[in-house]
């Protein structure tokens, strides 16, 4: 009844071709957007902001990064957590080396140069396919965060190998470093992750994106038709890697505060991949849907005892977290194997005839 | 369709009850919580400082109602030694108003060392975390009472230099420093780099990767190197393979020496009749010999009450390390009650008390703790509290301690301590408070 589309006649390919052609859609995100960036400051206590929306925020940054390469390009890799630690690191560098540079060009440089070193280890994607390729960029997991805990300079030979982020300003507000608010925190997290979600969607229906679908459905028939799988494959690795950077270096400058290499461990890059998964291969939606259970769903699990007054011993409540985590993530994977983007969906199309199913 | 009801509720409810949180701190009470991690791949040395932490505060409660009658209350928020969770856990302890917080893990002292400052919170980092906070012209609110990494490596020099008769025989002996590559295991390295200039002797630094299973290639190259010394920084169980990879390629165990995180029970065991002879630094004795453990017993663990399940865990050597750090906990606050009154006191309050801590021997031996550990004092500058080392050795069956006190080399340690100082909390963005000015 209220959401439904007929009546809304499209008189131009502009119109047609929107990202939200129907209206409710359309309003619905605006509303949902000016809510995020409205809501949260008021009402949540910092614990919310520091430590639940914050690295959901960033961690559906990373997700939407993976998704774009694995997702749309197919390309498996468990490189993430390699290339968020190259955007961490040069987030520091930069920022460290340049102390006047605004923080948010920071952050987009050390993207770039995420994507470089991305770049740099896509190149075998062009001869193995894959889980193959997941072995291949697990490689540079390894490598990355070895590198900088072998390198001095990139912490700036700091005796403890960890790096900080030193307090910084947009616009005369604090952004970074221990006297940031949290609100602030979270609206730059905000602000960035919605125009790069904006940006991703965009690229994903247009000529990038449908090249990616092409190489991911069938690369021989995509190199036919005239996609040249190099660029391509090379191109997905780059996006991809910019995404994961500039999540990165968020993760350091606005979330932890200050970070050593095993904030980057493998972990994360399983972490972000079951993200990819659960939320829904090939959707940005999905992205941030599955960066939401991973991260919330512990915590909830942690907390959800306690609020209901069952005083369990905490190694006890730690270890029924990890297997009712583990059961959930299976359940889920049964009883929705294209992830939680898919019920969104599925949840759309009965609202289309809800009230009156057939 | 009926499961997918369900797995909409499931999400539901998770997005909708969310992390809610409890507790807030009572009236007539102190509350400080115990950052605890008794699962995941540290979970050996974690489990007993747990016990540790949970009986002293009981028995503090228990025995004296309290400190001055204002009751201890405390939870546990399990970290996995993951410094991610522990940042979770200070912003859910935060809002019960904590005055103490121990990370009991370097990751996380080094996440909570800036936020801190700006919550008023003090951070008591006993025996780890950064070595330049305990300089507290800098650092006001991070406390590493009894002692740093430094003064323990230069302690373990001292030590080194008496088996060797005398510092200047330490010329062309070979030291390798085997550490978990980590902030918290490189610590030690500045000093000893700084030792190494000083006194000759040849320092090989050799990394071991986090959590620490594989070290073939770490004692490959010890035995190419074969040094006259071997010193370990390590953590869970990254410990018993090093002890075990020690024993396996001959080395002579006497002159295996880990820092007071690389001595435990769990570390010497799995190694079996090998791990002879092993020492480790410490900054208390070993055992559950002293009246403070008669105590535990007496009110605890004969009634039941007791945190371990198995009374043998009492005195074991990272239990009675957590004792040391729950007590100058304790005595910490008990010394701010002394000027602010008996009654719930603030952050800012008990961070006066550690800098005014002055834990004699005689309230040691009231306390039960005479000998266990050295009496110890804090200063607004002074943010370590003058502790001492000892070397303790495993014998097979349980930890001896076979050295006299150590006192660290202080005049080496302190101006290395002081210049990082400056570094460290230069890129915080702080400048120096004026001691001279504090009441």
């Amino acid at each position: 009844m209220i959401y439904r589309e007929a009546g809304q006649f499209k008189t131009t390919y502009g119109a047609d071709q929107a990202i939200f052609p129907i209206w409710q859609d359309r309003w619905f995100v605006v509303l949902a957007v000016a809510a995020a960036f409205v809501v949260p400051p008021l009402v949540a206590d910092e614990y919310w902001l520091q430590a639940v929306l914050i690295p959901f925020l960033v961690y559906a940054l990373a997700a939407l990064g993976l998704n774009l390469l694995t997702g749309y390009a197919g390309q498996l890799s468990l490189g993430t957590g390699g290339f968020m630690a190259v955007g961490a690191y040069s987030a520091f560098k930069l920022t460290t080396a340049f102390p006047q540079l605004n923080i948010i060009v920071v952050f987009l440089v050390s993207g770039v140069i995420a994507a470089g070193v991305g770049v740099l280890f896509g190149i075998p994607s062009l001869r193995i396919k894959g889980f193959y390729l997941a072995v291949a960029t697990l490689a540079s997991q390894f490598f990355l965060v070895w590198l900088f805990n072998k390198v001095p300079w990139f912490v700036n030979y700091a005796a403890s190998g960890t790096i900080t982020a030193p307090p910084r300003t947009v616009l005369g507000v604090m952004v970074t470093g221990p006297r940031a608010t949290a609100e602030v925190r979270y609206l730059t997290a905000l602000a960035l992750v919605v125009v790069f979600a904006m940006i991703a969607k965009n690229l994903v229906r247009g000529r990038v994106g449908r090249s990616w679908r092409a190489i991911r459905d069938r690369d021989i028939a995509a190199e036919i038709i005239g996609v040249r799988p190099m660029r391509t494959k090379l191109l997905a690795f780059a996006i991809s890697s910019f995404y994961c950077g500039v999540a990165g270096a968020e993760l350091v400058f606005l979330f932890l505060g200050s970070a050593e290499t095993l904030a980057f461990d493998i972990n994360v890059s399983f972490l972000v991949l079951f993200m990819v998964i659960i939320g829904g291969l090939g959707s940005v939606l999905g992205s941030f849907l599955g960066a939401a259970f991973i991260v919330l769903v512990p915590i909830f699990l942690t907390n959800a005892p306690h609020a209901v007054g069952l005083a369990l011993p905490v190694a006890l409540m730690k270890q029924i977290e990890l297997m009712v985590f583990g059961g959930l993530i299976i359940f889920f994977l049964i009883v929705e194997p294209n992830g939680l983007a898919r019920l969104w969906q599925i949840a759309k199309e009965k609202l289309r005839l809800w009230p009156f199913p057939h | 369709m009926k499961s997918r009801a369900l797995l909409i509720v499931l999400l539901g409810m998770a997005l909708a009850v969310g992390p809610l949180v409890t507790l807030a701190q009572a009236a007539g009470e102190v509350y400080m919580p115990i950052l605890t991690y008794r699962t995941g791949p540290y979970a050996p040395s974690g489990i007993p400082v747990a016990y540790g932490f949970n009986d002293y505060w009981n028995l503090v409660n228990a025995r004296d109602g309290g400190i001055n009658g204002v009751k201890l209350v405390f939870d546990e928020c399990e970290t996995q030694y993951n410094t991610q969770q522990g940042v979770e856990c200070y912003e859910r302890v935060k809002s019960k108003n904590p005055v103490i917080v121990n990370p009991f893990s370097t990751g996380i002292t080094y996440q909570l060392i800036p936020k801190a400052a700006v919550d008023k919170i003090v951070i008591h980092s006993a025996g780890y975390g950064m070595t330049a906070a305990a300089d507290g012209r800098w650092f006001p609110w991070v406390f590493n009472i009894p002692m740093t990494y430094w003064s323990q490596a230069s302690a373990f020099i001292k030590h080194v230099g008496a088996l060797e008769g005398g510092l200047d025989k330490l010329k062309g002996k070979k030291i390798a420093h085997i550490y978990h590559n980590s902030p918290y295991g490189k610590e030690a390295n500045p000093t000893l780099e700084t030792l190494a200039r000083k006194y000759g002797f040849e320092l090989t630094l050799l990394a071991v990767d986090h959590p620490g299973q594989e070290q073939k290639a770490t004692w490959l190259q010890i035995r190419r190197l074969n040094p006259d010394w071997i010193y370990i920084s390590g953590w869970g169980v990254m410990n018993q393979v090093a002890v075990k990879e020690a024993a396996a390629i001959g080395f002579k165990m006497d002159h295996v020496v880990g820092n007071w995180w690389t001595g435990t029970e769990a570390d010497v065991i799995p190694a079996g009749d090998g791990a002879k002879g092993y020492k480790s630094m410490t900054f208390h004795a070993p055992g559950a010999g002293f009246k403070v453990h008669q105590d535990i017993f007496k009110h605890l663990y004969d009634k039941g009450k007791g945190n371990a399940p198995k009374r043998e865990a009492v005195g074991e050597v990272l239990y009675n390390r957590a004792l040391i750090n729950a007590m100058i906990d304790v005595e910490a606050i008990r010394t701010a009650m002394g000027k602010f009154g008996n009654k719930p006191l603030t952050g800012e309050q008990v961070r006066w008390g550690m800098e005014n801590l002055n834990i004699t021997d005689k309230r040691l031996e009231e306390m039960g703790m005479k000998g266990m550990t050295r009496p110890l004092q804090a200063t607004c500058e002074n943010h370590e509290g003058n502790g001492q080392a000892l070397v303790q050795q495993w014998d097979g069956k349980k930890w001896n301690v076979v050295s006299d006190w150590i006192e660290p080399m202080r005049d080496v340690v302190r101006p290395n301590l002081e210049a990082a100082a400056v570094q460290e909390g230069g890129k915080l963005g702080y400048t120096m408070r004026d001691c001279s000015k504090e009441k």
